[in-house]
């Protein structure tokens, strides 16, 4: 028994040498990673829709870094790349939307909404503007009643 | 009266877009293969790697190409269907064994039957890419010219085999 823990202890204290295996491969070349790990900033992960490549872990996520590496390794420039992407996986997989027709709304709807709230303030504070220029004003007589009934004398009372 | 009106109306309309939305499959991305030449390869067989096999061998007739892997359990859940189906003969199915060892693939054609003429072995799962494959098991559907026409991604079932594969192959085969 106490064998058997000991031994699970052991695994789990080599698991993260096992990752950090993967690792290795990519540290050689700094500069070539730096541009892998930018370029895959901006392809998404079909498996893991909301995540990019760089940030995933998912097998296909690898493999598509591991593709972007070898054609940069190639002397492939990032526009071939993501066009060859492009090609294989559609405009989806890229992770900022090109900006077109059908996209307008995507990239400018928030902007229309802004507007639109704007626009909708600007009517209702006119209409209360106007509301409180037609407010009835009060007669002088009424002012004094105002006045006394505000300063406690009890307005109501003298009647 | 008029003053729920408005909220009402916003409030339908945001109803009608969530309806719409909870039945689209944003796990289904349209491919932009389709229509397009299929991307060209030239892989060992699974069975004999001494041969290959490619595309180009295709030519002149409507074939399935099938990605499948021993360690893909959807696969395992469609493989009697497209076993099935080669039974029938409906169309000739090829695999392409995705990112799998030789041994276990051979295993389960072994093991579960073999619905494919023959597969091709993408260790690296290089081709894969090349075809946009992102979720195993994908079929692809290709026509006598080379065109990839169709792709199914995730498992196959009964309802889209009768209701969309067999009528679009008989419609392929007729041109």
């Amino acid at each position: 028994m106490h064998s058997k823990f000991l031994f699970v202890l052991v695994l789990l204290l080599v698991m993260p040498l096992a990752h950090a295996d993967q690792a290795v491969i990519t540290k050689d070349d700094p500069v070539l990673e730096k541009r892998v790990m930018t370029l895959s900033e901006h392809l998404r992960c079909l498996v893991c829709q909301n995540q990019t490549i760089a940030d995933s872990n998912a097998e296909l996520a690898v493999d598509l870094k591991n593709q972007v590496r070898e054609k940069l390794r190639q002397g492939q420039t990032e526009q071939e790349i993501l066009d060859y992407m492009v090609k294989r996986y559609g405009e989806f997989v890229l992770f900022k939307p090109l900006v077109k027709s059908t996209t307008w709304l995507l990239w400018f709807g928030p902007l229309l909404l802004l507007l639109l709230g704007l626009g909708v303030l600007i009517v209702i504070l006119r209409q209360r503007r106007k509301l409180m220029q037609q407010a009835p004003t009060l007669s002088a007589d009424e002012h004094a009643r105002a006045a006394s009934m505000l300063s406690g004398n009890g307005g109501e009372g003298h009647s | 009266m008029n003053r729920f009106l408005l909220p009402l109306g916003v409030f339908i309309v945001l109803v009608v877009f969530l309806w719409i939305g909870l039945t689209l499959n944003p796990r289904e991305v349209p491919s932009p293969l389709i229509n397009k030449i299929a991307p060209t390869f030239r892989l060992p067989q699974l069975q004999d790697s001494a041969k290959t096999i490619g595309p180009e061998d295709l030519r002149g007739k409507v074939w399935l190409l099938n990605v499948w892997a021993s360690w893909c359990v959807t696969c395992r859940q469609e493989h009697p269907l497209l076993v099935e189906m080669g039974r029938q003969n409906l169309v000739p199915i090829y695999g392409l064994n995705y990112k799998d060892n030789r041994d276990d693939g051979l295993a389960l054609l072994r093991n579960s039957g073999d619905p494919y003429v023959l597969s091709a072995y993408d260790r690296e799962g290089n081709v894969g890419i090349d075809w946009g494959v992102y979720g195993v098991p994908e079929t692809f559907v290709i026509d006598k010219s080379g065109l990839i026409r169709h792709k199914f991604i995730g498992a196959l079932t009964p309802e889209l085999i009768q209701n969309k594969l067999i009528p679009l192959i008989k419609e392929l085969n007729g041109a």
